[in-house]
């Protein structure tokens, strides 16, 4: 098996006129947190859709856990789990239901006892037989992701999840990231929020009109840009810390 | 192109599960398919029939097959809603990004729709009873009308799908439905064709609706269907070939 979980050469991909992918490259390591980042319609969603086999490059190779997606797109759905941008959970069926219908579809052996774990894990468990359409965003969202861990997939493709959160259930989405990669799972995560990418990712791509221009760790962007000046300021709470101070959430972070 | 294979059926099994699940959790959509054409039943039975002249003494008998027709046609517009729903709020595309037979997302629906749909002919049909429907035909007449009835569901079925895929709105997705359910009202289910002016009654005659109608009409009364019922199959079975050819399109053009 590559060390690599995926390895993007020379990607390219065309909605009639609009050439939103004009021969990307990037690799991602197995069990670190990659950032793609890039403003709204820069292309991030295109990417993950060819990488879990949605959609279908015009040109270039995409390999995820050593398959490629156009030729072995089978294999490529084994081993993997997207959640998208919008929640995708069915908002007829219960939390657990939920679960219970991705256990099943995944061929688990106790889906009861798996849809029980996740629930716990998630804090999920109290609101677990009510519809999900009674459910608030950051719940809808845990769930979401808690669907997408069933089957222990090797890669977790992570499309804005934080994208309409409060930042309560930001941070709880967040720790539930770094979770993750302890596990030592992959994440593939897109986002258009820079602190995100800051909290989270091992190493950030920028994507930008359909090429990837800078991409690294933190610290190695960090020296693209002037060294840093020292300058004495005196700081001030961000409002975001007002608010999780005051409602008790301080800083878990 | 479907290399798994082996899980077709639990994961259709898994597919249906959640699609009954939605149908008994929102009966409110079958209570509003069956609504009307009952109204119309009762309106057409206690209104209007006492001045058709159908040849035949109980207008229930001469009316029922039609109104099954019109609600199967107005039960389809959900099913058209279901799929439209589906593909906005994502589920579709974790299903597809599953390591799952694809197909089976779009038979979950497909089998919904005649399940949900067949609830209704059944609640029609106790209702018809009620307002003094009788039939003489014997099993087999009954399940040859069964049969024709899901054929029929399962041709404008696929015609839903066309439209629950390709749509851009929700209101685009359901309103396919109101030419369809206009249909009956110009052929022999509510009215003999022959005092039509020359124009409409060819068109009456020679569309579905008509030879459906007057097959299944045949068949509860126990009289002999005749050829009728090769040219009423012939209809469901043509209507959902192509139907079913333009909705895989869609599918494959909206999962590619």
């Amino acid at each position: 098996m590559p060390n690599n979980s995926i390895q993007v050469k020379g990607l390219q991909k065309s909605f009639k006129k609009l050439h939103v992918l004009k021969g990307v490259d990037f690799e991602v390591d197995k069990g670190n947190i990659f950032a793609l980042l890039g403003s709204n319609s820069a292309g991030k969603t295109t990417i993950v859709k060819i990488l879990t086999t949605l959609l279908k490059q015009d040109g270039g190779t995409a390999l995820v856990n050593g398959f490629d997606v156009a030729s072995k797109p089978g294999n490529v759905r084994q081993s993997i789990s997207l959640t998208g941008q919008f929640a995708a959970v069915d908002e007829i069926l219960t939390g657990r239901e939920n679960l219970i219908m991705i256990a099943k579809l995944r061929h688990i052996a106790d889906p009861h006892q798996v849809a029980n774990d996740l629930l716990q894990r998630f804090g999920l468990t109290e609101a677990a037989d009510r519809r999900v359409s009674t459910y608030s965003g950051g719940m809808r969202r845990k769930l979401d992701i808690a669907m997408s861990l069933i089957g222990k997939p090797q890669l977790i493709f992570l499309d804005e999840p934080t994208t309409g959160l409060d930042p309560e259930a930001r941070i709880e989405v967040w720790k539930v990231v770094k979770q993750l990669a302890n596990g030592g799972t992959t994440v593939f995560l897109t986002t258009q929020h820079l602190e995100e990418a800051e909290q989270l990712a091992d190493r950030i791509a920028i994507l930008h009109e359909g090429r990837i221009i800078a991409s690294g760790t933190l610290a190695e962007l960090k020296k693209l840009f002037p060294p840093a000046e020292v300058k004495y300021v005196e700081k001030q709470p961000t409002l975001e810390e007002i608010f999780l101070s005051i409602i008790g959430k301080k800083g878990e972070n | 192109m479907e290399t798994i294979n082996e899980h077709f059926f639990s994961d259709m099994g898994v597919m249906l599960g959640r699609s009954m699940r939605h149908i008994f959790r929102s009966m409110d959509t079958i209570i509003t398919v069956t609504l009307t054409p009952i109204a119309m039943m009762l309106l057409f039975v206690y209104v209007f029939g006492g001045a058709i002249r159908t040849g035949t003494d109980n207008y229930v008998n001469y009316l029922l097959p039609g109104i099954l027709l019109i609600a199967i046609a107005s039960g389809i517009s959900y099913t058209a809603y279901r799929l439209f729903i589906d593909m906005q709020r994502g589920i579709f595309e974790r299903f597809h990004s599953m390591p799952i037979a694809r197909s089976t997302v779009l038979w979950g629906h497909v089998l919904t729709s005649l399940v949900s749909n067949a609830i209704s002919v059944v609640i029609i049909i106790l209702v018809a009873l009620i307002m003094g429907f009788r039939s003489s035909a014997g099993i087999l007449s009954w399940l040859a009308v069964a049969g024709i009835l899901a054929l029929f569901t399962l041709a404008l079925t696929w015609i839903a799908a066309i439209a629950g895929l390709s749509a851009k709105s929700v209101d685009g997705a359901g309103a396919f439905a109101y030419p369809i359910i206009f249909l009956p009202f110009i052929s022999s289910a509510f009215v003999p064709t022959r005092s039509m002016p020359p124009v409409v009654r060819a068109f009456a005659e020679n569309q579905p609706v008509t030879s459906i109608v007057e097959t299944i009409r045949a068949l509860l009364s126990g009289q002999q269907a005749g050829n009728g019922i090769w040219v009423a199959l012939a209809w469901c079975v043509g209507i959902m070939l192509v139907a079913y050819i333009f909705a895989m399109r869609a599918y494959r053009h909206r999962s590619a």
